[in-house]
Parts: structure tokens; sequence; C-alpha cells
């Protein structure tokens, strides 16, 4: 059951999903179809494709990826933090001073071990 | 529990006007570009179809679905064609959230002018807008070309760099709001738009903005210079005007963030609500036109160590600071 506010959401869901689904179904109807060997190549500005493109990538992708589930995990805190800060005064203000230093530790950390070069 | 019906085609109804407003948006979008990059680049732009031009969208569109739609060779064919249907339907559901203006009557009813006002808004809008690069990464594996490959890669890392400013720049206006709802926080800019007050947050999050929209100077899943066309280099016909789409609308989805969030969405005086909203979202716009005309593409390395070492600890900053200032207030020391 989808809660009442959220309704609204899920039809556009369904209105966006489908018409994407039907920009895609009528241009495969309309538009010509005239395959050639040739064309069904992928393109490498007109060379014969050398190899395959599935290839493998760099390990620094990884890495930046690793961090970045780290850290927005951590950022999701703020969220609740920052709409019931006023609620919550001082006490909330040192709260949010102890979490950013934890998490200032590991940023310095990960900074310094140069996972934030990209080289 | 019975089902109001007349709600639900008026649910339906805005959909409706939500999806094909952002289609016709997107298609005008596309001749303000062309026309002002005409203009700041001492030219005149398309002006041949239609007054001014005025036709060339439509003309544009036409063309984009008479084109040959084909899938090459290697592809994998299933991901292939649904990467852009993907892209397209997540910025068109992100707008859900975005008011327009404040609520009018219609025929003795109560019409508010957003799809919803749900109390997580702004998260579910950073939700749905972060689904829209699967489509690139998607479209950018799936179509077997080493330089769409690198453009889907890059969207990736460019998506993952971009996504922590742009969350945490905004935690300043919640803080701020006291709440996640885009309608609360445009009725608490009653007085003063947050600019004023989170001056370094709105900076912060346009630039991340812009980066999450794939815009130049952050165009570089599509560096044409490097990789052809980048994710969408094997695309074509409507497949490809969809990617397009989904760039141009998510420019449109990034302006009325930022003027939701920032600029105090609807409110401003003598004019009515939607007006203003109109007004200060084409400003925005053309600022994005702006900068493509006017900014060179930054290097990919410079990009991300921009978002990694300057961005995030200047959110952070700004998020201590503004709780700082909120709590001294509170005790009334100013």
């Amino acid at each position: 059951m989808v809660p009442a506010d959220f309704l609204p959401i899920l039809v556009l869901i369904i209105v966006a999903v489908g018409m994407s689904a039907i920009a895609i179904a009528l241009s495969a109807l309309l538009g010509p179809h005239k395959s050639t060997p040739t064309k069904l190549m992928p393109y490498e500005s007109g060379m014969v494709p050398v190899g395959d493109a599935r290839l493998r990538f760099s390990i620094r992708f990884f890495v930046v990826a690793i961090l970045f589930i780290l850290f927005d995990v951590e950022a999701i805190f703020f969220y609740p933090w920052a709409v019931y800060f006023r609620r919550l005064g001082l006490f909330a203000l040192i709260q949010i001073v102890v979490f950013v230093g934890i998490l200032f530790v590991g940023y310095f950390y990960a900074w310094r071990k140069g996972a934030l070069e990209w080289e | 529990m019975s089902i109001d019906w007349i709600e639900l085609i008026i649910v339906v109804v805005k959909a409706l006007i939500v999806a094909f407003g952002l289609l016709i948006g997107f298609a005008y979008l596309t001749w303000f570009e062309r026309r002002l990059v005409g203009r700041f680049q001492m030219r005149i732009g398309p002006n041949r179809v239609g007054p001014a031009g005025l036709l060339q969208p439509v003309a544009d569109a036409l063309k984009m679905f008479f084109k040959e739609d084909f899938v090459p060779g290697q592809a994998d064919k299933p991901l292939f064609i649904m990467a852009p249907g993907i892209a397209m339907s997540a910025v068109l559901i992100s707008f859900a959230v975005v008011p327009v203006g404040p609520s009018i009557r219609l025929f003795g009813r109560e019409i508010t002018l957003y799809l919803a006002d749900v109390n997580v808004g702004m998260l579910v809008v950073i939700a749905v807008l972060s689904l829209g690069v699967y489509g690139i990464i998607l479209g950018g594996w799936a179509s077997n070309n080493k330089y769409s490959l690198l453009g889907g890669l890059r969207g990736a890392a460019q998506v993952i760099s971009y996504e922590l400013p742009y969350g945490l720049s905004l935690v300043g206006v919640f803080m701020l709001a006291g709440s996640l709802s885009l309608k609360d926080i445009v009725e608490a800019q009653a007085r003063v738009p947050f600019i004023v007050l989170q001056p370094l947050a709105a900076i912060v999050f346009f630039f991340a903005a812009v980066a999450e929209a794939n815009r130049s100077p952050f165009d570089l899943v599509e560096a044409e210079n490097e990789l052809v066309a980048g994710y969408h280099t094997e695309y074509s016909s409507i497949k490809f005007a969809l990617y397009f789409m989904a760039e141009y609308i998510s420019m449109i989805v990034a302006s009325a963030l930022m003027v939701t969030l920032f600029l105090g969405g609807w409110q401003g005086p003598f004019l009515p609500g939607i007006v203003w909203f109109f007004i200060k979202l084409v400003f925005m716009l053309f600022v994005f036109v702006w900068i493509r005309a006017t900014w060179p593409r930054i290097r990919y390395d410079r990009l991300m160590a921009w978002s990694w070492k300057l961005l995030v600890p200047l959110s952070v900053a700004n998020i201590l600071v503004t709780a700082g200032a909120l709590v001294l207030r509170d005790m009334g020391v100013f």
C-alpha cells in the first residue's frame, strides 16, 4: 500500500516510464531499417575496431566509489539532525562537532594516503 | 477504504501536465540555448523555421522520429534499448515534488500547484536524480564501444564525486527551514531568500547541480574532442533524443531546485506566484547557458580533486558555521 502522500509520485513514475517506452517504440516503427555490416560495427573514428570494448578499468574508480559510499552514508546522518536542530539547540551543536571531528579524521587519513589523487 | 476518484483524476492530469510541460520546456530550452549561444558567439542562431526560429524544435523532433533506429551488432540489446529510457524517466520523476506556486481555486476545488508534498521531499529528488546516472553507465557499457565505455565510467566517477557536496550543501537550508519538504522550504523564505543567508551553500549546490546535469564545464561524459560523443556515441534516432532530453530536463530540474531552495521559490511582490517562479527559472536557465558559452571544459582529475578537496570541506564548514550561528541566535546573543 502506497501512503497517500506518495501516490502522485507513483502516478508520475507510470507516466514517465510509459512516455519513454512509447517514444522508443514509435521510433522503432517509424524509421527506416537498412542495416549493413559496416553500420553495425562500433564507431571508432572510421577505423576498423581493434579488440573488444569490455576492457578492464582503473582501480581508482573502485577506491573513489568506496570512499563515496562511506561519506554518503555519513552525510545522510546530517539530514534528520538538520531538521530537528532548532529543537535540540546547543546539545545538537556539540554532537555534530564531535561527529564531524571523527568524520574528518577519516577524511584526512584518506587524503594523506593519496586516495583522492587521480594519477 | 474508498478511493476519491476526482482526486485521482486531478493527480493524473497534473502528472501529465508535468511530463508534457517538461517536454515542451525541453524543446524550447534547446531553442533558447541555441539562440543565446549564437549571440554569445556573434552569430544569429537558428532563425529559419518559423518566426525567429520558433518552430525549429518541432522540426528537430519530427526529424528524430524518422531517423533510422539501429542497435549496433555487438551491443547488449535489452540494456542498450532500456538505458535512454532510464535516464529520461529519472529526471521526469524528480520534478514531482517541486512546487511551482501556491494553491489556486479551480471549479470550486483547491488545486495545489505541485504534484506531491512529502515530508522527505528533497530526499526524493536526490534519490531519483542519482538514478539517472544508471542510464549513462548502462548505455555506455551496453554500446560495446570504447568511447561509450569511457563516457559511462566518467559519468559514474563524476556522480559519486558530486553527490557529496550536492547533499551536504543543502543541510544548511534544511536547518533554517526545519524541514525537507520543498513547500515548507519555500514558505520559510517568505522574508529573506536563503541565498542571502546561505550564499556559500548556494554556490556549492549550483556547481554540484551543473555537474549533476552533465553540463559544460563539467560535461566530461560526452567531451566531444576526446570521446567523440561519450556515452551516446552509438545512439541514433529517438534514443539519442531521449539522452538529450534527459540532459536538458535535468537542467530545468536543477534550475527549479535552485529557485526553490535558494531564490525563494514562487514568492515575490505584485505578480502571482507562478509567474515569479517562471521568471526565476528562466533566469537560472540563462545562467546555465551563459556558463556553457563562456567557460572551458575542466580537466577530469581536476574535477574530482576540486569536488573532494574543496567542495566537501567547504560544505561541512558551512554546516558548522550555520549551526553555531543558529545556536547563538536562539540563545539571544544576536
